[in-house]
């Protein structure tokens, strides 16, 4: 089929299909899935600039079904999404600032890619790590303490802990997840997040789940919901300012999303069935696919 | 216990089947009466298509969703 916004010719039965494989990695961890998204689009020679913009349109629409889908299961904080969503656009404007600041300076490949390979291992690493410790403990617990614990916990959570007792005024109350925490605490973790969206492109979910979890202590399926409300927001402003440079090929991600939308859904449904150690260790391998293709970008230098 | 997850299976997966066929269904009727104003619209007024694109993006997952929801409860009223 020809595109001629992006004068492009794919497979809509390709397109869907990737779009369905992101759909069910979306609504199961929270993420964007702009890491698969990118790579095949370019694969099937869209330019890089619509491969950005496009992936980050079908991205909003599924965002919307499978964040429709958690608030239903009762996994959305929308007050904590809402905040969220300010600190990630304050953010990639920032990593979008620094990007330029190292085009200036003419190592702006080597910088990005270097960076991105280590943040991708240490979550990977780390993420197998916790998961694996938290699991070890729950099997060496009695039957009624495990019973009492099966919701949610983290062998990191002290940490958690001891971040939401830092009394920086104002203190927000999130009732849906159960936690009490500085704005300001908030507000960082989602600019640090933006930061890496805007520095390394894409959504950052990789990075941005991860420390809802880790850091300001939201139980794994909150945490999955409310990324994916939150990337509504800052994925539709990436879009909104995309399209206005031309880098949007609106037909592309409609296609997209016919398989996005139905594997959103499959997706989000199948967290009811997974403990939250178990979805942060299945979690795992996605950045390290991440990590995989920007080596595979930097030894070849064909960028996918 | 058993038949009860069997139950809620079948009903989610016929409200994915129904929703599969209406997401298709919109794709084509996006192509094939907004394809080439699109086109148009991208060359010429970036701001509008952005716009458009956000609400056609947004339509696709909401607006289906809901007609979802609305057939499936046509179809439940008229089988009790």
């Amino acid at each position: 089929m020809f595109f001629p916004i992006s004068n492009s010719h794919i497979s809509p039965i390709y397109l869907a299909i990737v779009g369905f494989l992101i759909g069910i990695l979306g609504g199961f961890f929270g993420v964007g899935g702009s890491f698969i998204a990118g790579p095949a689009l370019r694969a099937m020679g869209v330019d890089w600039n619509f491969a950005v913009g496009t992936d980050l349109a079908h991205i909003v629409g599924k965002s919307v079904v499978a964040a429709k889908r958690h608030r239903a299961l009762g996994n959305v904080d929308l007050k904590l999404g809402l905040i969220m969503a300010l600190g990630t656009i304050g953010g990639a404007e920032g990593g979008a600032q620094l990007i330029q600041m190292l085009k200036r300076a003419g190592n702006v490949n080597l910088v990005v890619s270097i960076v991105s390979i280590v943040i991708y291992v240490s979550i990977s690493a780390f993420m197998l790590w916790e998961g694996l410790r938290t699991l070890q403990t729950q099997s060496k617990r009695t039957e009624a303490g495990r019973k009492a614990l099966k919701k949610d916990e983290s062998a990191f959570q002290h940490i958690a802990h001891a971040i939401q007792r830092l009394n920086f005024p104002p203190m927000i109350k999130l009732p849906v997840s159960g936690v009490t925490i500085s704005l300001w605490i908030i507000l960082l973790v989602a600019f640090v997040g933006g930061l890496f969206s805007g520095f390394l492109g894409g959504g950052a979910g990789y990075i941005r789940m991860p420390s809802m979890v880790y850091v300001l202590g939201i139980p794994t399926h909150l945490a999955v919901g409310t990324d994916l409300f939150e990337i509504i927001i800052s994925a539709s402003y990436g879009t909104f300012t995309h399209a206005i440079k031309g880098n949007v090929d609106i037909l592309i991600a409609l296609v997209m999303n016919t398989g996005a939308a139905i594997g959103a859904q499959i997706g989000a449904i199948s967290t009811q069935y997974f403990a939250g150690p178990k979805i942060r260790l299945a979690f795992v391998p996605l950045p390290v696919i991440g990590a995989a293709i920007v080596i595979y970008t930097l030894m070849t230098g064909h960028k996918l | 216990m058993k038949s009860e997850t069997i139950k809620t299976l079948r009903a989610f997966l016929i409200e994915l089947a129904i929703y599969a066929v209406l997401v298709v269904g919109y794709f084509f009727l996006v192509l094939h009466f907004l394809g080439s104003w699109l086109y148009q619209l991208e060359i010429h007024h970036r701001y509008t298509y952005a716009g458009v694109a956000i609400l056609l993006i947004i339509g696709q997952a909401v607006v289906l969703e809901n007609v979802t929801t609305l057939l499936l409860r046509i179809i439940r009223g008229r089988s009790e």
